[in-house]
This record gives C-alpha cells, structure tokens and sequence, in this order.
C-alpha cells in the first residue's frame, strides 16, 4: 500500500517536471510563430509593409484592422540598426520584438516626441563598444538594446476611419531600418 | 518484476499528468498578472519583457504579436457581463464608457484570432468614427443582421471573441481596480 503511494506520488512530481519542461520548451520548437510567418515575406534589415489585414488572408492572428503595418525582421550581427518612422497624423508606435515575440520596448509617437520617431537598435555587446562622448553629443539619439541579435520590430499607424487607410499606408511606406556602416 | 512495473506505470502516468496540464493551459490561455474588468480581461504583462512562460508558449504556438505595454493595452471578452458565451447568431449591446485613452478600437474575431468576413467589409470600430450621442455615449449593436446605429456584424459564426484595445493609456501593470478603468458594459438582447 504504501509503495503505491509512492509510486503515484514520483509519478504527479515526474507529471510537474514534465509539464514545466514542455511548457518552457514551446517556444523553442513553435514552427509557426510570428517570426516563421513573417520569415518568408520579409528580407532581413529593411522595412516592408504588411498587406491590409483581410477576413481569410491574415498573415498573424489578432492583428488590429484599424491599424496598418510595417515590419523590419533584424540580424544585428553586421551591425547596430537605425530606425525611422515617420509620425502619421493619429497615432503611430513601435514595437521591439524578439525572435520568439516577447514584446521587450515599445514607444508611440507622443513619447518618442518628434516629426519622427528615430531610434538606434544594437545588441548590449554592441552598445558597450559605443564611445563615451559620442553618446553625450548624441544625447537626443534613443538607444535600444535587443536582448537578442534577431527579431522584429513592427512599425504601426492608426487609421481612424477606414478612408484614411490609403494615406496612412502611404506615409508609412517612408519608414526604414538600416544596418548603420561599422566604424 | 514489480519493480519494473511499477516505474512503467509511474512513467506512462507522469507523461499523461505533464502533457495534459501543458495542452490544457496552452488552449485555454492561461497566463498570470490578469486584470479583469466585468466581461474583459487584459493581460498587461504579456506585452513587457516581465512576460510569464504560459503566456510565452501560447503566443508562439498562435503566431500573434502581443500589445507591448508602451503602445497599449488589448482586453478580451469571450462572454456578456451575465457570462452568456458569445454566439454569432444572438445580438449583444456594448455601451458605456471607457477608461482615458488617445485611442481605442474594438474588432470582432474567431476564437482563432481571424477576422469574420462580412458584406460591408467592417471588423470593428475605432474611437473616431464610432456614431455617439448628444452626452458623448455610444452603443454599439453585434448582431448577424444589420442594425441602426453602429453594427458590428458577427456573420452569423458559432463563437466569437470582441479584442478591446486602448491605445496611449495610463491603464497597464500597476492598474488593480475597475475604478481606474471602467470597461464599457455588454448584454445579450436575444437570440
């Protein structure tokens, strides 16, 4: 009777790891995540916008049909990137992904405070490298650090009646991602 | 012998205890730091770093791109505020107010987080165009039929899921109580 217990109870504490283990390995082996859609539309370190999100045509789940987008899938290997999204009329964010989603800094247009939002995106290993002096007469210059070397950042603009979409997908079309030339 | 068998049997119902709490919380969607509000429920961790592991697997195993926290924030409501699950074929009213934001919308999707394809091409509304009343309130009609008014039509599927998100707002993380952010109310008016 009581090897039965604990048999069952190494059997509900196993039960616990392996439950933890494939919670935390999903990610890793996820095929369709936002990034695998996006791998195929996309090339790396330049701007694209996404086609308007349509019933039966969508590239992402949830996506808002309110708002249009654009996408830079990034590989800060080569470099630092330098970002520009030009402020539409309503609203305009950024938002800094990692390869595996996790939304780790995203700014609207009203923080960032400018005509603009331009932001300087480099791994940690590559902010470490920036000069000193070079950061105090930068100082208007946001610097973001990516905690990984991939991912994506999306660049959206509100239009706030569905007529508006065609402006607003035009202006956004000036936004751009550059790997910035290494010094 | 038993010894053999009995590390079978622990094994075979250790791999059924894990892999069934793991299918379990990925389909329902089960994530920490919830803030419900009535019918709605954010998770405002979901779009920072501070992300938990359950939401992490969910998002990648769906393929969406959270809210991050700084843009704004995404309520959803699978039921009325009397928990009656959303049908496509009944009619619901939202009215109300809404907390402080710059902006909102409201978009109606399948369970699946795909939009409902409809005659007039509409999937949900925005704070600028949404038609109020001479107090500044609104009402909003989700209904298979066309209404007056602002309609939001559901095409009839079985389930739906209505996403509120309020863009540049004070409500997120340290957000605790309905005071700070009062949700607009929905009802079922028949089916």
């Amino acid at each position: 009777m009581v090897r039965a217990v604990l048999w069952i109870l190494a059997a509900v504490l196993l039960g616990g790891i392996v439950h933890l283990s494939t919670v935390l390995a999903t990610p890793q082996a996820a095929k369709q995540d936002a990034y695998s859609r996006l791998a195929p539309l996309t090339p790396v370190n330049a701007m694209v916008s996404l086609t308007p999100a349509k019933a039966g045509a969508e590239i992402m789940p949830l996506m808002d049909p309110a708002f249009a987008a654009a996408v830079c899938r990034y590989d800060l290997t080569t470099g630092p990137l330098k970002l520009m999204a030009p402020v539409s009329q309503a609203y305009t964010s950024v938002t800094f992904y990692t390869r595996k989603s996790v939304a780790y800094y995203a700014i609207n247009d009203r923080a960032a405070g400018r005509r603009a939002i331009e932001l300087d995106l480099m791994t940690a290993a590559q902010h470490a490298q920036v000069p000193e002096d070079e950061e105090v007469t930068a100082a208007d210059r946001l610097i973001i650090e990516s905690p990984t070397a991939m991912g994506l950042i999306v660049v959206r603009a509100l239009a706030p009646e569905p007529s508006l979409m065609p402006n607003v997908r035009q202006a956004l079309a000036a936004a751009t991602c550059r790997v910035q030339p290494a010094q | 012998m038993r010894l053999l068998f009995g590390s079978c049997f622990t094994l075979l119902i250790a791999a059924a205890i894990g892999l069934g709490a793991t299918w379990l919380t990925l389909t329902r969607g089960i994530a920490f730091g919830a803030l419900t509000i009535g019918a709605w429920t954010a998770w405002p961790k979901s779009g920072s770093a501070d992300i938990d592991p359950y939401a992490r697997a969910m998002i990648a195993r769906t393929g969406e791109l959270p809210t991050g926290i700084g843009d704004g924030i995404a309520f959803y409501a699978h039921t009325d505020d009397s928990a009656h699950a959303f049908d496509g074929r009944c009619t619901f009213v939202i009215s109300g107010i809404t907390p402080t934001a710059r902006y909102w919308t409201v978009t109606l999707y399948t369970p699946e987080g795909r939009l409902v394809a409809n005659a007039i091409d509409r999937h949900g509304f925005t704070s600028e165009e949404i038609v109020r009343d001479g107090d500044g309130r609104f009402t909003i009609t989700v209904a298979p039929l066309a209404r007056p008014g602002n309609w939001l039509p559901t095409g009839g599927i079985e389930q739906f899921v209505l996403v509120w998100r309020l863009y540049d707002t004070a409500i997120g993380v340290a957000t605790r109580t309905a005071k700070e952010g009062p949700m607009p109310a929905i009802t079922r008016k028949g089916c």
